[in-house]
């Protein structure tokens, strides 16, 4: 029993500030990715080499240019490798989720400020004020590779995260849930029982899709097995990219979608 | 090595004469047998028994379009030398049938239903063939891996016909579970037939995460490839992505830099700490030891933010790469690395001690979920949990790669119990052997570059690659295409092997007592579904 409590209080608190604090990335960290349109010379390379195909060219007004999608890209870096120009940039910014899809685009041209204004106008619609304090959340695997499980699992059962010091608490079961977290393409076989359970939990409710393979299919996207996004099955709330996103940019996701970020 | 493979191909060319074909692969470890249907039962039983070597693998390939029909490798390691048999066997399109090998070689079991799944092919003979992958959820005549199929396929969705085997009697009663589970753990579903509180039987279907990947892999370029085999699990992302790039450098006859293979090993070797001191804590979470749970994952947190800080990413994604490493390792990281493992090995060490003097979690994981050494080996299974059941098995010992044979280690070799408490002791044994192959890389580590530049792709060639991943032993198998493409990539996990032999730990524990075992496993979903 004394060692108990020795370990224990030899450990101390150990739980971070995240987001009171700012929690700075790694230096090797592969977040957000920005496009220098300046430089930026077509050449097509960062389209090839994506495994994704994260990377699609837009027509505007006779002007084309390049654009990124964050929801499908599973950040591997290869883009900013193979880019000759240094027009392709990643940054250790991790702070990626977002309630439209729409906002996870990158277009080339467009500076970052212009779409975090659009976000803050978007959050403004205050669609979940309801779930303003707490948030009971059931997590779904629908056929993820189980890095984003894991990541979960670090925010709820690590100390270091501690994910309820937010009012949010994962629960056993649909019925318990006002939110679904949802990960996977999803698959084939688990699609049945993702909708099963979209419709086992209780109005109102929100879905997270967590992960690049839930936002958009990601590597698994165009299969016979997978659909290309669990938005092509339910409804979703919130859109978290990362492969897997860190427990900090699950927080932020978790903030965002309870519209506790001011931004 | 040349000496050994010399005396299996006489011993083979003098038993079976005229019956088999043998070639040698252009790998110094391989021997490719071909043989007939007639023939296969007589030769793969020979191989295992008398050449003591296990069924690690068996692949299924749509080979029509190179030579007309289909055919099937089945896979044997040896346990005492670094040599694989490679027995295969045509397989008609009229007669799309092969004998199965199961009710001798009890292993075989999952792999001929997948293959039957996947191809099409009848196993004759086999016990329970029964749909596997595709819970029967199919149109018929629907081979996903057959080369006439396309991967974009729309396929309207169906009910599944997954077929249960059901327990009667006085008293018993069912308790389904899954695939949505209460926990946050990859989909499974689970059905035990129990009598009050001890069940008395498992029935398990998995195969819910199946994605399609090894089709996938058929479709995308050799570069683009590595980052799926990277996704094909989230908590093996290294061994599996080591995995890949070996089969390539294999089949390229590219030889890695030395630098490269020690900082591979580097990272093999963290990725087995994290998972193995996630794993300690998740066995005291199934217990319902909080105090020990919540230790080993502030642990494990502190490792996954070291691998963070490695290489961006804290599953060890995108650091190894074909043709070598991304990233190198100066001399501020390996301090840092160095003086983290010092104090994670302090911490685990007191956290180790609370666990093996608490007594009332000993009871818990003392004699629960026994796995006997027949069943296991019988049945094939590898890594931790045949480690804990008296099996000396591990590939980095026997086929050695990546800087393994530079090294030194020990396995654990002294537990034949099985149980849950064995398999915690094994994990708490390779934490320690982990960091001292760490602390020995950064001793040995020679100075030079970590990349070299990859040629083209020779097509249809084939290698077998392996890796020792944290739950044990992944085999790949690869067959080249032209143009820098795969014609088939074909996994096998360790989880794949392992699952069998679950529903065996079952019957007697009490239902509480299954998530525990299932966490003493700790088999990974995606890994075995693909």
């Amino acid at each position: 029993m004394f060692t108990k409590f020795q370990k224990s209080f030899q450990t101390g608190v150990v739980t971070s500030h995240y987001p009171k604090e700012k929690d700075y990335a790694p230096l090797r960290f592969r977040g957000r990715i920005e496009i220098d349109n300046e430089r930026c010379k077509q050449c097509n390379v960062c389209v090839e080499v994506c495994p994704t195909n994260a990377y699609t060219w837009i027509e505007d007004k006779g002007k084309r240019s390049l654009q990124l999608d964050h929801a499908k890209c599973v950040f591997c870096g290869m883009c900013e490798d193979a880019c000759s120009y240094r027009a392709i940039r990643i940054t250790n910014d991790f702070e990626l989720a977002a309630i439209h899809k729409d906002d996870l685009l990158v277009k080339a041209g467009l500076d970052k400020t212009a779409s975090v204004e659009e976000l803050g106008l978007k959050l403004r619609e205050k669609i979940f004020s309801v779930f303003r304090r707490s948030l009971h959340v059931r997590e779904v695997d629908a056929g993820s590779c189980n890095g984003c499980e894991w990541e979960v699992v670090a925010l709820y059962n690590s100390p270091v995260h501690d994910l309820q010091r937010f009012g949010i608490d994962i629960v056993s079961s649909p019925r318990h849930a006002d939110c679904l977290l949802v990960t996977g393409p999803p698959t084939r076989n688990l699609e049945t029982a993702l909708i099963k359970t979209y419709h086992s939990t209780p109005e109102p409710k929100m879905v997270i899709a967590l992960g690049a393979c839930a936002c958009s299919g990601g590597i698994f996207s165009n299969c016979y097995a997978t659909k290309n996004g669990i938005d092509n099955v339910v409804p979703v709330d919130v859109y978290i990219p990362g492969c897997p996103p860190r427990p900090q940019a699950i927080i932020y996701g978790f903030l965002l979608a309870l519209e506790r970020i001011d931004k | 090595m040349e000496n050994h493979r010399q005396l299996c191909i006489t011993e083979l060319t003098n038993q079976f004469k005229d019956t088999v074909i043998i070639t040698k692969s252009f790998l110094e470890n391989e021997i490719y047998i071909s043989t007939k249907k007639e023939n296969l039962l007589d030769v793969c039983v020979y191989i295992r028994g008398t050449l003591h070597a296990s069924l690690s693998s068996m692949i299924g390939n749509d080979e029509r379009s190179l030579n007309g029909n289909f055919r099937i490798y089945y896979v044997f390691s040896m346990l005492r030398a670094d040599m694989f048999l490679i027995v295969h066997i045509p397989v008609s399109e009229d007669h799309p049938e092969f004998p199965s090998i199961t009710t001798k070689i009890p292993a075989a079991h999952w792999y001929e239903r997948e293959i039957k799944d996947m191809f099409g092919l009848e196993p004759v003979g086999h016990p329970d063939p029964s749909t596997l992958v595709l819970h029967g959820n199919m149109p018929d005549k629907t081979y996903p891996l057959r080369k006439d199929f396309d991967i974009n396929t729309h396929i309207p969705l169906q009910e599944s016909k997954l077929p249960f085997f059901k327990v009667e009697g006085e008293g018993v009663f069912e308790i389904p579970v899954g695939p949505i589970h209460a926990g946050i753990i990859e989909p499974g579903h689970f059905r035990f037939s129990a009598v009050g509180d001890s069940i008395y039987y498992l029935d398990a279907k998995l195969f819910y995460t199946h994605k399609g990947t090894e089709k996938l892999f058929e479709t995308m370029p050799y570069t683009k490839g590595l980052f799926l085999a990277e996704r094909i699990c989230g908590v093996c992302a290294a061994s599996h992505a080591t995995g890949y790039c070996q089969a390539i450098e294999k089949v390229a006859g590219v030889e890695i830099p030395p630098r490269a293979k020690f900082i591979r090993t580097i990272i093999l070797e963290l990725e087995r700490l994290y998972n193995h001191i996630g794993d300690v804590g998740n066995i005291c979470t199934g217990a319902a030891f909080l105090l020990g749970s919540a230790h080993g994952f502030r642990i494990r947190e502190r490792i996954q933010q070291l691998n963070e800080t490695i290489c961006g990413n804290r599953y060890l994604r995108g650091m190894v790469t074909i043709g070598g490493v991304r990233f190198d390792i100066d001399d501020d990281l390996k301090k840092h690395i160095l003086t983290t493992l010092s104090h994670v090995k302090k911490d685990f060490k007191e956290l180790v001690n609370i666990i093996i003097n608490s007594s009332s979690l000993l009871d818990r994981l003392e004699t629960t979920g026994r796995l006997s050494t027949e069943i296991a080996k019988e049945l094939g299974v590898v890594g931790v949990a045949a480690r804990a059941s008296g099996i000396a098995t591990d590939t980095r010992l026997i086929h050695p790669y990546a800087a393994y044979n530079e090294v030194d280690f020990d396995i654990s070799i002294f537990y034949y119990e099985g149980d849950v408490f064995a398999r915690t002791k094994v994990r708490i044994d390779e934490v320690y052997q982990s960091m001292y192959i760490i602390e020995q890389c950064f001793d040995k580590i020679p100075e030079g570059p970590i990349k070299t530049s990859m040629k083209e792709l020779p097509p249809y060639k084939q290698a077998l690659s392996y890796v020792e991943s944290p739950r044990g032993e992944n085999i790949y198998w690869i067959m080249t295409a032209p143009n820098n493409m795969l014609y088939r990539y074909k996994i096998r996990s360790p989880s794949f092997c392992n699952w069998p032999s679950i529903p065996y730990t079952i019957p007697g524990n009490i239902v509480p007592d299954f998530p525990l075992i299932n966490k003493s496993f700790e088999l990974c979903y995606s890994c075995t579904d693909l």
